[in-house]
């Protein structure tokens, strides 16, 4: 299109001439309307809508803070403690741009915690929010692998053992596994070549892939539009002569203006974290990673930080009595359960094939190979969510009984098993854990039948209240 | 395999059913407290900082308690020849493990890592023990290396064991110690015909020493107090500047607030 064709930008004042000559070149004024001032979102947003814009704002602040950190950290096994300490003790302001980013990177699990849950309970994920929530949980996983490499980095105890356990578990994969591990640590143990190449990944590769995937993130659902709090396409009710969605508003300068109340909430909280209680009772700073790594010296405890427990957990839950007497029967027993629901014979034999397969595989790998496996199926099954959930509405508002009693114990089973990650085991809290774990997976693997059997009621055609 | 038997073994509970550890007891400390602060300077300076460094702690960061660089020259200065420098100490590593067994860890951040109240408790809890190469044991920290560096001030204590038929009464003896105590369960065999299965362990002092318990206690806060702040030497002002943000986040809410409401009025 040549320049001239596009008509002149009229409402910005003293800066029509200026923007008229940006939009010339550039979509800016249509960028900004399609993302913004004409983005129509749902008007009833409610209190866990904030949490979207909660988690780019974090993402934003651990990206400067982490700028600033950089220009003083030395990424050097024999440095790095520190170099830490120098940032806390002798760089202006260094403190509190550190306590920033380690408030900020548990921040911003439980910012995305509470947006993926706000997702489970309206439905966010269904037709046609799967690329969306896909997106997302790809983001999901570069903040989880941004969070492991950037937890090496201060170079104490936990950092190094935490990272040590976690690379072996690559070990558990067979064949491979060993080779595997040493090529990720880039040496034989957990050394300055591990340390060097998590700083590359932290600092420039899982933040180039974080920002793009949030970009595909935010496109997909501007794309769709925003899901509500009643589940309902507003879409679907729209104004005869503009087009515009009857209950929507503008996301500017609506949604900007309640944001930005949202963020000075968030800010308080966070502030009061960051400036009264930075160690976070021992969770977001852990009191034996103020010990300089020791290769020589293993800790007693090895947990890792907050955020990674209910998987963890999952992992040592699983030990050769739970392979032999839950993932066995269970095996057995959803297999059937698919044979019996599916009238498809290829889909009938494909099932009895894993299931084989499995089960040969239960007695004659070991149960630590089997605990790296269901740790691993317990993110990823967040994947799945959009086609295991059956039900003929979106929004909880709508959903019957048995969804919501699924929901509260799916969530007590999350913090049980996150609860029970932090602690030393004890074979009474083993047995929790494992009971914790099942629940988990029946929450997901389940999902299809329970979803359908519930009594729904129907969703409304328009929003109804706030 | 070996790395998942790694992984096994660092899963896997510790194996102490019967031993309890010490009941800490909470380090009276005041990091606004400057004569303390001092005061436990210099204890640090004259027992800690020979073996042990503060490698990432400057001699001039104790301006920031009230005292002026003449001062810390002419009193703290022991491993350094500028006030500029870092806490360092002359020992090497391959000198420490050659006399000591073990290198003395670094300082500047112990408090973060033990907490004040263990090293409170722990300064507190030395013992003779013939068994051990130094000649001295620890109710928190069972065969340290240390030996116990204070003795002069706080004289030589012995630890003594008192047996109980049931834990209540253990525990109400320990509540009234000065000192740090645990309790033991034995087995019924170990215990034997009397059932006496509770142990309370204490420490008395035996041989006295310059100070009375009282004045050794202050010493060990002093120094704890000292120790503490050197691990976050920002923290007051990290505090301070706390309530001036938040009273600006404040201030920030309520127009947030207002603008959000009116914006939002007109929407049914």
């Amino acid at each position: 299109m040549a320049a001239t064709e596009k008509r002149p930008v009229t409402e910005a004042g003293p800066f029509n001439g200026l923007l008229t000559w940006i939009d010339q070149r550039f979509p800016l004024m249509e960028s900004w309307r399609s993302h913004l001032s004409e983005y129509h979102a749902p008007k009833n947003f409610n209190f866990w809508y904030y949490f979207g814009s909660l988690a780019l704002f974090v993402l934003v602040l651990q990206i400067v803070t982490g700028i600033f950190l950089t220009m003083n950290y030395k990424p050097d096994a024999a440095q790095a403690f520190a170099s830490v300490e120098y940032i806390m003790r002798e760089v202006p302001a260094g403190w509190w741009i550190r306590y920033l980013h380690s408030t900020g990177a548990s921040f911003f699990f439980i910012c995305v915690y509470l947006h993926m849950f706000r997702g489970l309970l309206y439905g966010s994920y269904r037709k046609p929010r799967e690329l969306v929530w896909i997106f997302g949980m790809l983001i999901f996983l570069c903040l989880m692998a941004e969070a492991f490499f950037g937890y090496l980095l201060p170079w104490g105890q936990m950092s190094y053992w935490g990272a040590q356990v976690i690379v072996n578990l690559f070990g558990a994969i067979p064949l491979i596994g060993p080779d595997l591990a040493i090529w990720i640590r880039g040496d034989y143990v957990v050394s300055d070549a591990t340390l060097n190449r998590f700083f590359a990944f932290h600092v420039i590769a899982v933040p180039l892939a974080l920002l793009a995937l949030v970009g595909a993130h935010i496109l997909a659902l501007h794309e769709v539009g925003s899901n509500n709090p009643d589940g309902c396409e507003i879409k679907k009710a729209t104004d005869p002569h503009t087009g515009i969605p009857l209950d929507s508003v503008p996301f500017h300068p609506y949604y900007t203006v309640k944001d930005t109340f949202g963020v000075t909430v968030f800010l308080i909280v966070f502030s009061i974290v960051v400036f009264f209680v930075p160690e976070g009772g021992g969770y977001f700073l852990e009191a034996n990673n103020f010990i300089a790594a020791d290769p020589l010296k293993t800790p007693l405890h090895i947990a890792p930080v907050w955020y990674f427990t209910p998987y963890y957990s999952i992992l040592r839950a699983t030990t050769d009595e739970f392979v032999l007497w839950v993932l066995t029967p269970g095996v057995i027993a959803f297999a059937g359960l698919i044979i019996w629901s599916v009238k498809n014979t290829v889909l009938r034999a494909a099932v009895a094939a894993v299931a084989i397969v499995l089960l040969v595989g239960f007695f004659t790998l070991d149960a630590k190979v089997w605990g790296v496996v269901l740790m691993g199926v317990s993110v990823m099954i967040f994947f799945l969510l959009p086609w295991l959930d059956r039900c003929p509405v979106k929004s909880i508002r709508y959903k019957g009984p048995i969804t919501k009693a699924a929901i509260a114990v799916f969530v007590v089973a999350f913090f049980v098993l996150g609860y029970l990650g932090t602690l030393a085991v004890t074979s009474g809290r083993t047995v929790a854990a494992q009971v914790g774990t099942a629940v988990y997976f029946m929450f997901f693997f389940l999902m299809p039948w329970w979803s359908k059997m519930d009594k729904c009621k129907p969703e409304p055609h328009r929003v109804t209240g706030k | 395999m070996r790395a998942l038997v790694l992984l096994l073994a660092l899963a896997a509970p510790v194996a102490f059913a019967a031993e309890e550890s010490v009941r800490l007891d909470a380090a009276p400390i005041d990091p606004r407290d400057v004569a303390s602060l001092q005061a436990g300077a210099r204890t640090f300076v004259n027992y800690c900082l020979n073996c042990h460094s503060a490698g990432m702690m400057r001699y001039h960061k104790l301006t920031e308690i009230g005292l002026t660089e003449q001062q810390i020259k002419d009193n703290l200065l022991f491993t350094a020849e500028k006030v500029g420098e870092l806490m360092n100490v002359a020992l090497t590593r391959k000198d420490a493990k050659d006399w000591l067994g073990t290198v003395p860890p670094d300082l500047s951040v112990i408090a973060r890592a033990r907490g004040p109240d263990w090293l409170y408790t722990y300064l507190r809890s030395f013992y003779r023990d013939r068994e051990s190469a130094t000649g001295w044991n620890n109710m928190v920290y069972e065969r340290v290396a240390m030996p116990h560096v204070l003795w002069m001030l706080s004289g030589q204590q012995v630890q003594v064991e008192r047996r109980f038929k049931n834990m209540e009464q253990a525990e109400a003896i320990g509540r009234q110690q000065k000192n740090a105590w645990k309790i033991d369960t034995l087995t019924p065999e170990q215990a034997g015909k009397g059932g006496e299965q509770f142990v309370l362990k204490t420490i008395r002092t035996e041989v006295p020493g310059s100070l009375s318990q009282l004045e050794y206690d202050l010493v060990v806060r002093d120094l704890v107090n000292f120790m503490t702040w050197m691990s976050e030497p920002n923290q007051l002002e990290r505090k301070r500047s706390g309530y001036v943000v938040l009273l600006v986040l404040l201030v920030l809410l309520v127009f947030a607030y207002l603008l959000y409401k009116e914006f939002w009025k007109d929407v049914h």
